[in-house]
Formats: structure tokens, sequence, C-alpha cells
């Protein structure tokens, strides 16, 4: 029956379409089609009516052109018109159009659907039908608004024809995908469900597709299908291969149908009905029965018909998960396939024994295939297939054979597909870790998989075996000796020089007894690696032997030697230059009791879910993973982990350094985000910034203080008090500088990122009273609102001052466009630099949920009263967010507290005698009058408290000098209260009066 | 199923037929992946392959690839059984279907499809039902020249890389 005997042909068309195809190049296609579409619209616009016949060749030249992959931006109008045509071919073609080519145009729309009413009204079935299909296949909302009421009366009207009731089954599914809220449920739903007993088999199909659909968003409604659908199966399975006529296919009676019924069945519980139950039982059986039958036919159309409802059927029985007999065929049957000569079947057989794997009854019956498994991960031609094998292996894994199937992986990864090998790589990891009676055998597993694959051992894998050998004193030893003899191979990973640095940092003590691998040793084996790594790389290295110097002092000379060579020290990058410098100061400061603190040994990390399993959930998107093992990993992480309740328990102990870390710990607002994910993630990452030895140190210690939650090891907040001029004062040194990093050069506004669009708006009325409230503190939750939360901590020595500013997103979504910009108000005009503050540009974007910082540093050049003002601007959503603070930086910041003896007090404050240098106010008690209260403020304030001077001993006398760039400025205060009026009169007297007049100021609110 | 791809073994679409509702842009990107990442593979490979959270199954006949892209839950074997059945339909209606029957009957092609598959659902498998729609269809059209049926025979001989 040759082609053009059918239908009309349109000769236009396949000329043009000949023509199209002996174009010999693309520019020859592309000026074909541009004269057929000036042709096209100059006889759509032409004053000549088309006839039916022309414009539906044109309209169907126009579709051509677009399928062939050319925008089209007219001829719908025309299309529209062939809609209301009397002549099917018309109609069809204009149909066809408006499909493929749907337009918005809401005029357009009107007409299309009014079409689409006519001919659904019209009675005439083809008609009818071509309208359906229009509907199905542009499922636009409009359309559904238009149609979701009428056509389920369509399809369950009783004068229905049947082909009619097909189309209207799928039609309202596709309308009930992309709007189900405009498919209402109703009276109909019943009777949509009876269709299942139709007699027309087409009928079945089609509806049962709907019925399905349904069923997932509303099972309650429609469960009485579960009795109907196993009746139907059960009639078909039992039909000869000839009943059903013509929907039998290659001798398997009616595929589809089946295959659909049993998805249906899988939407709900096992049938509680006995009878059905049994009926259903019946149904399953026979279908695993006839797979063992010889085949009716050679032709592959009959053994996948057959195998597709095979494999149906053992997804209900897995779905049911309640058959422990069915469920061990299914294993079995699924068993014979994997040796099948069809890679399908065996890539089918892989895939669906996986699940099979999870379920108690199957779990024995799956591992007894580990060998065709294992055979076929190497064997297999198809890497979709061997893909298959290794999920398998990994599903099928527990205590009894994980040692057989992580070695076979690893070796397996030798020679892997790169598509697959990061993949695999996780897995192997998550195996060991979960399946580990022995340490050692963990570690040397994941020493392996880096010596293997080590390009594809992500981050989460190695911080994982840092994290595990850390929490487990029992390993700590091998490990060490372990990676040292990783290490000493000519050419290894760098993934594996960080493990070896940072085990051999930690725990390289352990082995440090045996000649072979005595501390020099152990350092000039890291070292030879060290010029052949990364930079972050070589910053872990450099820690590394900053920890050396703790462990083993008679390291000291040379590593302080390799510090200070000029490659370090006057290394180009920051980062390294800066912790080179740091540590060699550090080795050469610090006593060896600070050190020791300092570099001691890491704590447990808390428990926690396994860094590299969140890390497959997210390669393999949500479902991945099942929840079983997640919580087996749970469960068993807790043993493996052991830290476990070392862990748990100092996480919940509140920290008492609040005050000194509390932007961490203490505050909500350092919940710290990320930490869900790794602490040893963030202190790495925080290391990966610019600020970050200084920094990381800091985290370092907070990190510390946190794990140990302090009250057993209060030594570590003394260090850090006693030690931070040195820290500071060498950082800052580095900062300002020695370091060549751009730096805002512009010392009043420090504007960042990109220049904002709109001017940064008027301070915050509050924000004098936020201000006040860090007069005599320097740590805590300077402002917070809905979305952000802002915090500080910060330091000053001398005339120099460091401040870190948290920004906490409190939202989950993300900021977006996040500057922020310091600015030093009035004062700007004058040109006269008073303050001098520097920073860098934070992050644009800031992540729901998450914290970023930003360190400012200040200087005091002179005395001055304006704090700086703090401008932040971000995107929440797309609306612009645009606050202005005041940075909480005032002049006392600068004080050093002078002690002195009452006789020099007096002496001093009589030469402040010029009446502008002496500032007096007398206020109302704001707060309380308790001693230790005020006491603890005047100390915050920043000078010395002074006993026994003032011969009242009520009154208050303090002393300090201010510490600016141009000159220092002696300050003497007294504060005399009175109980009884709730009243208290200061006096103050400064070398400057600008000082005094502001200091008056200040404390007026304080108290 | 959300989508379905009909392709030369030079990588040109031939059909496309898509169920859910994506931009122009991402349906000729989509295509295109997919196209070049089937025609790389070998012959005698697993039909199925899972491509970014769906599952593909496509077979080749002659010249052409047909393929489907089909949910996680969908079964892969009847998928191929599809393929195979509409092509039988194509190879009823036209005779011997060749790569170029699609190319000048386009439009047919896609009746076709319509009255086996709607909305990505098989809506009618008995292969004598769709072909009396088609034929149903096809009595309802006016009588026309034939004039350019000489032409096509014609191409078809030239052209033709065999039935499918």
């Amino acid at each position: 029956m040759p082609a053009v005997s059918k239908g009309d042909g349109m000769r236009g068309l396949a000329v043009f379409i000949s023509d199209i195809r002996n174009c010999k190049s693309k520019e020859a296609e592309i000026k074909r089609i541009n004269k057929e579409l000036a042709n096209i619209r100059s006889k759509f616009k032409g004053d000549k009516a088309l006839d039916g016949y022309s414009k539906k060749k044109y309209v169907c030249k126009l579709l051509f052109i677009f399928l062939l992959g050319h925008d089209i931006d007219f001829g719908h109008m025309e299309a529209v018109n062939l809609l209301s045509s009397n002549k099917y071919t018309e109609k069809q073609i204009g149909y066809l159009f408006i499909s493929v080519l749907v337009n918005s145009n809401s005029e357009l729309i009107r007409l299309i659907n009014n079409a689409i009413k006519n001919d659904l009204s019209s009675r005439n079935p083809t008609f009818m039908c071509l309208a359906l299909h229009c509907i199905a296949n542009v499922g636009s909302r409009e359309m559904a608004e238009a149609f979701a009421s009428e056509i389920p009366r369509i399809l369950v009207a009783g004068d229905t024809m049947d082909s009619v009731k097909q189309s209207a089954a799928l039609c309202l599914l596709r309308l009930y995908k992309t709007s189900p809220d405009l498919v209402l449920m109703g009276e109909w739903t019943s009777r949509v469900v009876h269709l299942l007993n139709d007699q027309h088999m087409g009928v079945v199909t089609a509806a049962i597709s709907l019925i399905t659909c349904l069923s997932m968003k509303n099972p309650d409604e429609f469960k009485t299908c579960v009795s109907l659908a196993v009746s139907r199966l059960s009639r078909i399975v039992s039909s000869a291969s000839t009943d059903l006529q013509d929907y039998t296919y290659y001798f398997v009676p009616a595929p589809w149908l089946s295959c659909k019924l049993l998805r249906l069945l899988q939407c709900y519980p096992p049938p509680e009905d006995g009878a059905v139950k049994g009926r259903l039982v019946e149904c399953l059986e026979t279908i695993l029965n006839k797979a063992q039958e010889p085949p009716k036919s050679k032709k592959v159309q009959h053994s996948n018909a057959k195998n597709a409802i095979l494999f149906e059927a053992i997804s209900l029985i897995i779905h049911y998960d309640s058959e422990p007999n069915l469920l061990v065929r299914a294993c079995n049957q699924l068993g014979q396939f994997l040796q099948h000569r069809e890679t399908n079947l065996r890539y089918l057989a892989l895939e669906s024994m996986c699940t099979l794997a999870s379920s108690e009854f199957s779990h024995e019956a799956v591992k007894t295939h580990i060998e065709t498994v294992i055979n076929a991960l190497k064997t297999e031609r198809d890497v979709s297939v061997r893909q298959r094998a290794a999920d398998l292996l990994y599903a099928m894994c527990d205590r009894s054979n994980a040692k057989q199937i992580v070695a076979e992986m690893l070796s397996y990864l030798e020679t892997a597909d790169y598509s697959i090998r990061e993949e695999m790589v996780l897995k192997v990891a998550i195996l060991a870790e979960k399946y580990a009676v022995d340490y050692s055998w963990y570690v040397d597993t994941i020493l392996n998989l880096i010596r293997i694959a080590g390009d594809y051992v992500s981050e989460e894998v190695w911080y994982r075996v840092i994290q595990i050998v850390i929490n487990r004193d029992d390993v700590q030893g091998y490990a060490a000796k372990t990676v040292f003899e990783a290490l000493q191979a000519p050419a290894c990973h760098e993934n594996m020089v960080k493990v070896g640095g940072y085990i051999l940092g930690e725990f390289g003590n352990l082995i440090a007894g045996d000649p072979r691998s005595s501390p020099l040793v152990q350092f000039n084996l890291l070292h030879s690696k060290f010029h052949l790594c990364s930079v972050p790389t070589r910053a872990l290295l450099l820690s590394a032997y900053i920890k050396f110097i703790n462990l083993f002092p008679e390291t000291k000379a040379t590593i302080q030697e390799v510090l200070r060579c000029d490659s370090q020290i006057r290394n180009s990058d920051v980062e390294l230059q800066q912790r080179a410098v740091e540590y060699l100061k550090l080795s050469s400061i610090a006593s060896t009791d600070v050190l020791a603190t300092v570099l001691e040994e890491m704590p447990p990390f808390p428990e926690r879910e396994s860094s590299i399993l969140a890390k497959l959930k997210k390669k393999k998107g949500p479902g991945a993973v099942s929840v079983t093992e997640l919580e087996d990993s749970k469960r068993e992480g807790g043993e493996l982990n052991g830290g476990g309740d070392r862990g748990s328990d100092t996480a919940s102990t509140p920290s008492p350094s609040a005050d000194l870390l509390g932007i961490r710990s203490a505050a909500p607002i350092g919940a710290a985000p990320a930490s869900a994910g790794s602490l040893l993630v963030d202190v790495f990452s925080e290391a990966g910034s610019a600020f970050s030895p200084f920094l990381s140190l800091f985290l370092l210690i907070s990190f510390h203080t946190m794990a140990k939650s302090l009250p057993p090891c209060p030594c570590i907040v003394c260090v850090w008090m006693a030690f931070p001029s040195f820290f500071f004062f060498f950082s800052f040194f580095v900062f300002t500088s020695m370091v060549p990093f751009p730096i805002c050069s512009h010392p009043l506004s420090c504007g960042l990122s990109a220049p904002p669009s709109e001017d940064p708006a008027p301070p915050l009325s509050e924000a004098d009273e936020l201000l006040n409230k860090f007069v005599c503190k320097n740590n805590g939750v300077l402002f917070e609102n809905q979305l952000l939360q802002i915090g500080i901590k910060s330091e000053y020595r001398q005339n120099l001052g460091r401040m870190y500013l948290f920004f906490g997103n409190k939202t989950s979504v993300q900021f977006a466009s996040f500057t922020t910009t310091v600015s030093c108000p009035g004062e700007l005009q004058s040109h006269i630099l008073l303050l001098n503050v520097q920073t860098k540009p934070v992050e644009p974007l800031v992540e729901g949920g998450a914290q970023i910082q930003q360190v400012l540093n200040i200087e005091c050049l002179t005395d001055f009263s304006e704090a700086p003002l703090l401008n932040i601007k971000f995107r929440y959503g797309g609306a612009l967010q645009n606050l202005t603070l005041k940075l909480p930086v005032t002049i006392n910041k600068f004080f050093q507290p002078t002690e002195m003896a009452s006789h020099d007090f007096f002496q001093r404050w009589k030469q402040l005698s010029q009446p502008q240098q002496e500032a007096q106010k007398i206020f109302k008690a704001n707060h309380s009058m308790d001693t230790e209260v005020l006491k603890a403020k005047l100390l915050g304030l920043g000078t010395a408290l002074l006993d026994n001077v003032d011969p009242n001993p009520e009154n208050y006398v303090c002393a300090g000098v201010i510490q600016t760039k141009s000159q220092q400025v002696g300050c003497l205060l007294r504060l005399e209260p009175n109980a009884q009026a709730q009243m208290y009169r200061l006096t103050l007297r400064c070398s400057k009066d600008s000082v005094s007049k502001r200091l008056c100021e200040l404390l007026a609110e304080q108290f | 199923m959300q989508f379905m791809l009909l392709f030369s073994r030079q990588g040109k679409l031939r059909l496309q037929k898509w169920y859910v509702p994506l931009s122009d842009k991402e349906r000729k990107k989509i295509s295109r992946d997919l196209v070049q990442t089937i025609l790389a593979r070998k012959p005698k490979m697993c039909s199925f392959l899972e491509w970014r959270d769906l599952k593909i199954v496509y077979k080749r006949y002659a010249s052409l690839y047909f393929c489907c892209a089909v949910e996680d839950q969908d079964n892969e074997l009847i998928t191929l059984e599809i393929i195979h059945r509409y092509v039988e339909l194509l190879d009823k209606y036209f005779g011997s279907v060749c790569e170029l029957d699609i190319i000048f009957n386009f439009e047919k092609a896609y009746f076709i499809l319509d009255e086996f598959l709607l909305g990505g659902e098989a809506q009618e498998t008995s292969k004598k039902n769709v072909l009396k729609a088609i034929e149903q269809a096809d009595l309802l059209q006016e009588v026309h020249t034939h004039i350019f049926s000489t032409t096509l025979i014609f191409l078809k001989k030239k052209y033709n890389p065999g039935p499918l």
C-alpha cells in the first residue's frame, strides 16, 4: 500500500520538503526557508481569500519549518480558522498546529476554546476525539479552566462512544496532572472506577492510567478499585493466549493492561479481604510459573511482553513485602535472569534485586548471587549494567560479606569507568565505615581508596577518616603507622598527603619511638611532599609542622628554619605567608605550656551523620538512600564513632565561654548552620579565607572550647585572654603593612563590592540605643530583626581594634547582593581622619540559615565622638533591604587602664583644673545601683578602677589613658552614687576637653 | 511517559512529542543532549539508561532511533514494546515504512501516535482499532489529486534506506 494512496496529498508541501532535503548547506536551507516564509506571509496577507486547502498546506509548511527547529511567529490565526472547517483534514491540521505551537495570546485561546467547545458538543465522535486530543496535548491551565468540568461528564455518560471515552479518560488525566485543583472529585469518580469492568479492553486500558493517578492522590476515595483490578487481572492471567484477540500481543494476553493493573495495585497495601488476596496471590504465582514455561515464540517481543508483566509482578511482591514465599521465588527468578543472554534482562534483574535486598525475607536469598554479581561487575561490557551491579553489591552488603564486597569494589575501582568512580568511592567509604569491625581494616580501606582513586576521593571522604581516627583512641597508632608507610611511596596522591599531614600532626608521637619513624624522619617525609602540593595542602602541612613543634621539641629548630626561609615567610600566597609568619612567631614567643594548650590534640568530634552519606544522598537525589539505611548508619555510626558519649554530652552543655566566644557558642546566631555538615569542614573552610590564620586559630580555640564545654578545661580561655596581645598585634601588623592584598585604601568610606544602587538608609532610630549597649562590653548581638541577626566580637589594643561582624541569615531563603559599607559620618566632609576602618568585601550571597563574617580593622587616629556607620544592603526575595546601624566603636574602646595611688590621683586631678577639661553630669539612675554591677560596668569601660582613693568608699574613681595615633589622652573619672535619691553625679577630667564631653555623654546612659 | 523522540543516525530529529510542559529552549537542549548520548552508545548495549532523573528506553530500527523518557516507576520492557507497537502501526499504515515516509508525511506520523498514545499513556493498544480510527479519518478526507504521487514514489526509491 503506497504511502500516497493514503489520505490527501499536499503536493506543494512534498516539493518544499524535498527542496529542503536537497539543500547542501545550512545557509542554503535557511535561505530556502526564508523564501518560503516570505511567500506564506504574503499569501496570508494577500487580498485574495485563501481556500481551505491552501490554508491547510501553508499551515502545514509552517509546522514543518517549526519542527526543523526554526521560530515561527505567525500563522496561528490561520490555524485557528482551520479548526472551524467542516473538512476533517483541515480541522486535523489546524489542531496539530495548535497542539505543537501553543500560543499564550489570550484572544487566540478564546477562539481555540470556542472551536473545541463546538467540536465537543458536535456528537461527531471523530471531531470529539480531535478536540480531546488537542486538550490532552496542550494541557494548559486555560484549557483546564474551560474544560475540567465538562470532560468527566463525557467520560461517564452512558451514550459516549468507546473511542471518545478513551480519549476523555486520558485527556482528564493530563488536566489532572497539570491543574489538580481544577479537577473536582464528584459523583463521576465512582463511575470511573467501574470502567475497570468495561467490556472494551481499550477503554479499560485508557481508564486505568487515570484511575492509578487519582488513586495515588486520593487512595481512600478509589479503594474499591483494588478488588475490581484483581478480578480483571485474574481473568487476563488465566485466559488462553488467543482469547483476547487483538489485545493479545505476540501470544501474551493484554500485556499493557496487565502491567497497569499490577501498577495500580502498588498504590495500596495488600487486600484485606481474604478471598481477594487469595485470588491475587494465585495470579502472582501464575505469572511466576509462566516465566518457567517454554516460550511460545522466539521473538523478542514475546519475551519482552511476558517479562514486563513478570517484573511488574515482582515489584508488587516487593511492595507488599509480606509473602516470604513469593519474595524468594522472585529472587530465584531474577537470579536466572542475571545470567541471561539479553543485556536488557540482566540490567533489569540487577536493578530489581537491589530493592529485594532491602527486604528481610529475601536479603539472604539475594546474597547467594554474590559471585554472579561480582562477575557482572568485572565482565559486563555496558557501563550502565556495571553500574547496576555495583549498586546491587552495595545493597546486598552486610557484616558477613562486607570484606569481600569492599575488596571487590576496590579492585574494580582500578579499572572502573571514570563516570562512576566518584560514586564508587563514596560507596566503598560508606560500606567500610558502616561494617567496620576492626578499625585498622577501615583505615586500610580508606587509604587504599586514596591510593587507587585519589582524584575521586572527595573532601568528605578524607574528612571522615580523620573524624573517625580522632574519635577512636585504639586506631590512632595504627593510622599513624599506616599513613607513614603510605607516604613513603615515591608518588602519592595529594589527598594522601593531607590525611598524612593531619594524622601525623596529631598522632605522630605514637610512632615516634621507632627510630625508623622518628620525629625528624616523619617531618622530612612530609616536607619532601610539600613542594608538589597545592596551596590548601601546604597550608595544612604548615599547621602540621607547628603541631610537630609542640609534639617534638627536638624538631623545633629544623621546623623554624623551614618556616623562616623566604619561600615560606615571603610566599606570594597570603595564606601561606601568614601561617608561616604566625607559626614562626608563635613557636618562638610562646612558652611550652601555652604551646601545648593552643596546639593540643583535637577533641573528639560530636557524633553526626556521616558527611559521606550526606554527599551520596545529594548525588543520587532524595530517596536514593533508603530510610533504613540512614537509620542503620546512625545506629551503627554511634558505635563506630565511639566518641558518641563524649561528644553528645558536651554538645548539650552551655559553654561558659559565652562572653568571650559568645557569638559562636552561645548566641543563637552562632548556631553555625553548616555544622550539620561537619565542624572539621568548618575549620578548614574558614581557614580558606584570607584572614584565616588568625581566624583559624581563633576558631580552633573556639572549637576546642566549644567541644570541651570548658568547665574541665578553662585554661583555654585563659590562654586566649592572656595571649591576644601577641596574636592581635601580629596579625594586625601582617594584615595592614606586609601583605599586599587589596584592602580598600580610602580610609573613611569602605564602599565594598558592587556600588550600591540606592543611597544608604539613614541610621535606625534605635541606633544610638544599640550603640550604648556596647559601651561597656565588646561582644554580643548588635541587632536582630526577622531576617537578619548581627553579632559582634571585638578586641582593642592601644589605638588598634579588630572587630568581627557575624551576619546571620535567619530565613531559609538566600540573601542576594549582600553588601556592607562602613563610613564615618560628619567628619567625612572635613577630610580629617579620626578613625581608620579597613575591611574586605563580604561574599554577596548568604544562604538561608547561614552565617558570614566580616573583619574590620580599626585604627584610632585621633579622638572622635561620632560612631562610624555600618550600612547593610541585600535582596531578600527580590526586595532590597537597606539598613544603617552605628558601629559600636566608641572612644573609650581605646582606653588603657592606669593604676595609681591615691595621692597621684589627686595630684593629676588638680592638674586638669581648666574648666573645659571637666565635664559633669547629674542624672537619675536608669539601671541597678548594685555595687557589683557598677564595678563590672566601670571595668568594661576600659579604665582601671581605683580602690582606696576617694575618701568616701561609696564613690568610684577610675583612671585610664586613651590611645590614639596622634596623641594620648589621660582621663580621670569620678562617679558618686546617691542611693537614697537614686541619682548619680559623674565627673570627668581629661587632658582633652572634647574627650571629657564625649565620655560624659556616653557614660550618662550607662548607669 | 514524558516525551518521545525519533531521530536519524545523523542526529536529525524526525518526530518529537512532549507530554510535559517545557519551554522551547529546554526541549531543544534535552533533544540535543539525549541524541548525542544515545548515538554514542554501541549496538548491543542495554536499551535502558538513567538520564538525569528519568529512565530512557530506546531502540534502533534501521536508520531511525526511537527513544522514550519514562518516570522512575514505569516499566522499561513494556515501554520497549510501546515503541515496537508504534513501529508496527507505521509499518502497516505506510506499507513497509521507511524514514522518508515519516519525513514526508510527518503529520500522519503524529496523528497515528495520537491515536495510540495520549497524554503519554496508552490509549488503544489494539493495532486493528488504531488503524481503523486512522482509516475512518482518511475516508472523511476529500479526494485529492494524485499527480505528485509519482514524484514521491520516485523519491522513495531514490532515498529509501530500506524498510525499518
